[in-house]
């Protein structure tokens, strides 16, 4: 029964549905600006290190370095996409 | 829309355009059905998966292409020849400068490069095809009904205008009310997904299929530029998906993310644009750097100077394209730290792009050179290139920045990095793979006089830009008045221009006097290369390598001919294939009427085509597709039809 039955990804997709819940208390409740924003990076990082590790394999494979290569680029390309935009048209943009 | 507006009307040349359009459209069928070839056209090309065959159709659709660009471009020259010119009015000048830009990077520099590298790639790691063969088939027919969409639209409907960065608010709704930049949101969103797929597809090749004992240290200069490509194509292409899905939705379902007011941005979009658009530059140049680097190593006879410190500044490259893209607009009122920052940054792409021009420099010292045709192209990139660069630095200085920003000075600069970086490259690559693929030499005394019409034209079509701009001739103009003083150096780039066409035109015409008269090439290594590739026969089965070859070193195949010694030990074994397929030219196809439909906005057609490309998907996903094998007996008539009686 244990081998038919996959325990980890039942709990793992109950917890991201779940996951995905706590996240819509944002904009449900009536919450500061921080305390939303600190709700929905959180949901987001524990659910993407659940997509990662339990349904990706991500530290499963042979190649394992080659994968945290590619996700530290990935993740090296959006904080710069992001910041450096910010950094470009809103806090370094002169207004004046 | 109302129906008037569907065709383009009022434009002699435009009538001609849509003449020839619709002989071509009866004479392909005509000519096919003549010669019996329906058959033969589906069955071993519209459903090949072979990356061979998709290689080749890539470079056939990036040479039409060049040539409609080409086109776009003497148009430009020859309006702006001589002052007051009245060849071309402002609004099909704006449509020509716009679908050049767009043709010559995702049409044409683009496919060349992914049909090199679809070619070549797969050959020098020692692999049967690429990871996914069907995907690669998908991502062809993707870019080419993305090619062919954006191409209808000079004739129905009418060209995007905005030009090809398409900066908001020109490019909205209320400033380009014509469906010209719905076409340029969709066909390049078309097109994109299919470089996306190409560029997954190449990084896991060349990740999972190497040769056993290529190490990565021990991959040839061109396949490690590819890699790095592939990995900034993952990296930059969706930023561009987002972008033009954006654009789409403020134009034609009424949102605000570029717009002027309600909390939208229009600069946003130059923003987003430049995050895709300066790796774009990267994406279509190191490529060519590695072609380079192959045809150097080959025709100077000796290894490639500096190896690692290649690879690493191609790493370096491939960081810093993500760091620089705002110095495309310096001029839009950032505040100083923003423009200092980005000045710096791309400063500093110099010194890895400096480290490797010393290298290719430090490989030809006390070579034995052979002038050879790709080698001309190779030893002409280096001196016109640097001048490319140090404009380029020229530039990347904020402040003064503010004088060159726009002007034709910009225009000669970007066309002296992307023609010798890229369009050289993909020329180079071309004379030297062609006897790889097709068994025989382009000829080389047409081949030189091709590339020193070229070379020549060339500079003497941009270089007086440089002096245009500096003398404060902006971009896009597309008249002026003779007291402005423009009128004789423009009349001298337009002399180049012609020059430029005889080239290519050579260029064209010794691919057919070759495949007449050229003798045909029998050991499979016309240039005594280095690379796995060159270890096959020409022209190539289509198992690539009858034996898996074994590589314990860079070059291995230069060392096994010096050694004689053979790559290839064992038994011929049942070789398993791929199956061709039809699915990835219908999706194309049906690609290609959801992304009119969308253009024009008939929402009942585009939802039928959209419910076309889900089935195709569904179909694909319950299909049963197990490849087939090649057995020993057919390998062994193969390989001694190929190889003859010395195998």
């Amino acid at each position: 029964m244990k081998r038919l039955f996959p325990v980890p990804h039942v709990i793992g997709f109950a917890s991201s549905l779940l996951l995905s819940l706590i996240a819509l208390v944002v904009i449900k409740f009536d919450l500061t600006f921080a305390m939303g924003m600190t709700i929905l990076g959180v949901t987001a990082l524990v659910q993407a290190g659940l997509q990662l590790f339990l349904f990706m394999h991500v530290s499963e494979n042979e190649d394992k370095k080659t994968l945290f290569t590619n996700i530290g680029y990935a993740l090296f390309v959006g904080l710069v996409t992001i910041f450096g935009t910010l950094f470009a048209m809103m806090w370094g943009y002169n207004m004046g | 829309m109302k129906w008037d507006e569907f065709f383009v009307t009022g434009e002699p040349m435009i009538y001609a355009a849509m003449v020839s359009i619709v002989l071509v459209s009866i004479a392909i069928p005509a000519g096919l059905t003549y010669f019996k070839k329906w058959g033969y056209l589906w069955n071993n090309w519209l459903t090949t998966v072979d990356h061979k065959k998709i290689g080749i159709m890539y470079i056939i659709a990036a040479l039409l292409m060049l040539f409609r660009g080409g086109v776009d471009a003497l148009l430009m020259r020859a309006q702006t020849a001589i002052p007051e010119n009245g060849l071309l009015d402002g609004q099909h000048y704006n449509e020509i400068f716009t679908t050049h830009g767009i043709i010559m990077i995702l049409f044409m520099a683009m496919p060349f490069i992914i049909g090199l590298m679809n070619v070549v790639v797969p050959l020098q790691i020692g692999a049967r095809d690429v990871a996914f063969p069907r995907l690669n088939a998908i991502s062809f027919w993707l870019f080419f009904f993305g090619a062919m969409l954006l191409n209808i639209s000079f004739v129905i409907g009418g060209s995007p205008d905005a030009g090809w960065s398409a900066y908001f608010p020109l490019a909205s709704l209320e400033f380009s009310p014509t469906v010209g930049n719905n076409y340029y949101s969709l066909a390049l969103q078309i097109a994109g997904i299919g470089t996306l797929m190409t560029g997954i597809n190449f990084l896991v090749t060349i990740l999972k299929m190497r040769a056993p004992g290529m190490k990565l240290m021990k991959m040839p200069m061109f396949t490690w530029s590819i890699l790095i490509t592939s990995v900034i194509i993952i990296f930059a292409f969706p930023v561009l998906t987002v972008a033009l899905a954006l654009m789409m939705l403020d134009r034609q379902f009424g949102t605000q993310f570029f717009a002027m007011q309600n909390g939208g941005m229009d600069m946003l979009w130059a923003n987003l644009f430049w995050v895709w658009g300066h790796p774009e530059v990267y994406i279509v140049i190191l490529p060519a750097f590695g072609i380079y680097s192959e045809i150097i190593a080959t025709f100077a006879r000796k290894n490639l100077y500096g190896y690692k410190s290649m690879v690493y500044s191609m790493i370096a490259i491939s960081l810093l394209s993500f760091l620089v893209w705002v110095h495309h607009f310096y001029t839009m009122g950032h505040g100083v730290m923003v423009n200092s920052v980005f000045s710096i940054t791309t400063m500093a792409i110099a010194i890895p792009t400096g480290v490797k021009i010393f290298n290719w420099l430090f490989t030809l010292r006390r070579g034995k050179i052979s002038f050879t045709t790709p080698m001309l192209y190779a030893l002409a990139f280096i001196p016109i290139f640097t001048i490319g660069g140090v404009t380029g630095v020229m530039l990347a200085m904020a402040s003064a920045d503010y004088q060159y920003h726009n002007t034709m000075f910009l225009v000669a600069h970007f066309h002296y990095v992307l023609i010798p970086g890229t369009v050289f490259g993909v020329i180079a690559g071309f004379h030297y793979w062609f006897p790889k693929v097709f068994g025989f030499k382009l000829n080389e005394r047409l081949g030189k006089w091709a590339f020193w019409f070229i070379t020549i034209s060339f500079n003497v079509t941009f270089f007086p830009l440089f002096i245009l701009g500096l003398n404060g001739m902006t971009r896009r103009m597309y008249t002026y008045s003779a007291s402005t003083g423009y009128g004789p150096l423009n009349m001298l780039s337009m002399v180049g221009a012609v020059g430029l066409t005889i080239g290519f035109i050579l260029l064209v015409y010794n691919i057919y006097w070759s495949t007449r008269y050229e003798p045909r090439e029998v050991t499979g290594d016309p240039w005594d290369a280095r690379s796995l590739e060159w270890s096959t026969p020409s022209p190539l089965p289509e198992y690539n390598f009858a034996i898996t070859p074994a590589v314990d070193e860079l070059d291995a195949f230069w060392f096994a001919k010096k050694t004689n010694k053979s790559l290839f030990e064992g038994e011929y074994e049942p070789i398993h294939m791929p199956n061709n397929s039809g699915l990835p030219f219908i999706m194309g196809i049906a690609f290609f009427f959801f992304g009119f439909f969308m253009v024009f906005s008939w929402w009942i057609p585009a939802v039928v085509a959209g419910l076309v490309i889900l089935g195709t998907m569904a179909y694909r996903t319950f299909e049963q597709d197990h490849g087939h094998y090649i057995s020993v007996e057919e390998i062994e008539r193969t390989e001694n039809a190929l190889r003859g009686e010395n195998s």
